[in-house]
């Protein structure tokens, strides 16, 4: 049946991850650090919230662009938390899930044939919905030399003039890498200059240790180009809840919200009023896994060190990246022996990109017993090969 | 005040005591030297009072229960509620001593191998004191969390995918 389907579909690659997890999956007391989510369960303030409403037989459609007291809210938090400031009205559309605000922004953005330049390695979901608007990719390589973020020599050297959005992610999945300000002022000129829309995925921006985080969309000029797309998965643990916005200018939100009218409906009630709940009550619940993340943060990067592997501080998301070279062997030859030997999963930096070769992913949303666990594991591994 | 940093250092050792400074400094940027000195100090000024274990006996099928006495005292000229916890205190089955708020005053909690013997211990050495007006026993029948853990949570949470991007 395969004449029936589109080209471009059919042009889409099977996810880099999928062979490990199916490796994974087969076998017994494995130890994954493999995973994009947070262990932590919803913080239980928002579970008993959502339990309530539907108690209470809240189980309709919500208005296309999302419950209007959860634009307010959300607009508040914003505004006190992020600096920015986006009316509720029009410049907010409740999502589901962030990847459906990338999807959105790169239908609403891309005629086909114009260029999205992505970072590499980078999320897997941006290519792909680039490439399903008609979008002529763009990779931007990121470099270990530079702790994987953006500069604008590499910049320059993927643009051409077809170009017409820039995607960025900081706190970044799957280095973990954080931008300041400073670093992200010559990415905003470079925009600006090249009359750039910037879709800036900025989901993990409350997961930041050590630094604050700068909202692509609070450097000069930049409002107006920036969608600003982020969700409650992370910082809320709510990944299966399927919660996500953008925020943008009027126009853009206008006809994102109206695909996201045909195509949705609206995101999930039961999840808005969580999500609402999130923002109103879940600070203190939402620091404490912040806390938490960054114990493990050091837990990890200094296990890899003392192997004798070089990883960067990562200063954001939940993700170590850590260098493997040193071992001879490339991204998938580690992880494949890795879970063949000693049952840790862990995912390929080329899963994300061909400028991940030489380094693993590793998440530390797991408890610190199994992080000690799956870093005696790893380390028995790669004794074995460095000397 | 506690700085933010020596919270969270007092907090992960409440979680498991058993780390070596070493280990905290790794989990929590401070260096060893300055977790060395904070915790000799909080040790000197009973703010650390004991290093802890929670046990579980249920698990070990051991005999023991636990009952939560609420004592009502008759309140006596020149003895304020703090000289009569201090005549409680000693007693070494009473595990805790509380002033409460409420219709009780004081809530003793008693540990013995078995009702029997609290009940002993309540008619033979606390009705006869001359302070205390009525008591009223509560025996705890099961542990479902203590101290912040659960001890009969469920034996696997959900599950999570193994690999997710
Ligand atoms: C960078 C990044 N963006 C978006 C998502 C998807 O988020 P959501 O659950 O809100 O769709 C993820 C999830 O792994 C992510 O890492």
């Amino acid at each position: 049946m395969k004449h029936y389907l589109s080209p471009l579909a059919t042009s889409l690659k099977p996810s880099g991850i999928r062979k490990f997890f199916d490796l994974a999956s087969t076998m017994e007391d494995v130890i994954s650090l493999g995973v994009g989510e947070p262990d932590f369960a919803t913080p239980w303030v928002m579970r008993e919230t959502a339990i309530f409403s539907l108690e209470q037989g809240q189980t309709m459609y919500t208005s296309n662009a999302g419950l209007i007291d959860l634009r307010r809210e959300l607009s508040k938090y914003m505004a006190k938390s992020l600096g920015l400031n986006y009316s509720p009205e029009n410049e907010l559309l409740i999502t589901v899930g962030a990847s459906e605000a990338v999807d959105l922004a790169m239908r609403a953005l891309i005629v086909p044939g114009d260029g999205v330049l992505i970072p590499d390695p980078s999320y897997v979901a941006y290519a792909g919905c680039a490439l399903m608007a008609g979008a002529d990719i763009h990779y931007v390589p990121l470099r270990a030399e530079h702790d994987f973020r953006l500069q604008v020599d590499d910049l320059q050297l993927a643009y051409t003039p077809n170009c017409k959005v820039l995607v960025l992610s900081y706190p970044n999945n799957p280095t973990g890498a954080i931008m300041t300000r400073e670093e992200l002022l010559p990415i905003a000129r470079f925009a600006s200059e090249n009359d750039l829309i910037v879709v800036s995925d900025e989901i993990y921006s409350d997961l930041t240790y050590g630094g604050t985080h700068t909202p692509f969309a609070t450097l000069p000029y930049m409002k107006n180009r920036t969608l600003h797309v982020s969700g409650f998965s992370k910082a809320y643990a709510m990944t299966g809840w399927r919660i996500g916005y953008v925020a943008g200018h009027p126009d853009f939100i206008q006809v994102m919200t109206r695909i996201h009218q045909y195509t949705i409906m609206c995101a999930p009630i039961m999840a808005q009023i969580a999500a609402l709940e999130g923002l109103k009550a879940g600070d203190s619940a939402k620091k404490e896994m912040i806390l938490e993340y960054d114990r493990r943060r050091r837990l990890l990067v200094n296990g890899f060190r003392e192997m004798g592997l070089s990883c960067f501080e990562p200063l954001g998301a939940f993700y170590v990246f850590p260098d493997i070279t040193a071992t001879g062997l490339r991204s998938e030859e580690f992880a494949e022996q890795l879970i063949k030997e000693e049952k840790v999963a862990v995912v390929p930096g080329t899963a994300f990109g061909p400028a991940g070769e030489g380094h693993i992913r590793c998440s530390y949303a797991y408890s610190t017993q199994q992080l000690l666990e799956a870093l005696e594991r790893i380390s028995r591994f790669v004794k074995k090969r460095l000397s | 005040m506690l700085s933010q940093e020596d919270r969270r250092l007092l907090y992960i050792l409440s979680q498991d005591c058993r780390l070596t400074p070493e280990e905290l400094s790794i989990q929590t940027g401070l260096t060893p030297e300055y977790i060395n000195k904070k915790i000799k100090q909080w040790e000197k000024d009973k703010v650390i009072v004991k290093y802890g274990l929670l046990i579980n006996y249920e698990q070990l099928e051991e005999d023991r229960v636990t009952a939560l006495i609420d004592v009502k005292v008759l309140s006596q000229r020149g003895q304020g509620y703090d000289k009569i916890a201090q005549r409680f205190q000693k007693f070494p089955e009473i595990k805790s001593v509380y002033l409460m708020s409420g219709d009780f005053d004081l809530c003793l909690v008693v540990e013995g191998k078995n009702m029997h013997e609290i009940a002993q211990f309540v008619s033979d050495k606390l009705s006869p004191l001359d302070l205390i007006a009525t008591t009223s026993t509560r025996f705890i029948l099961r542990r479902y969390k203590q101290d912040g853990i659960e001890f009969h949570g469920e034996e696997e949470g959900p599950k999570r995918l193994m690999i997710t991007p």
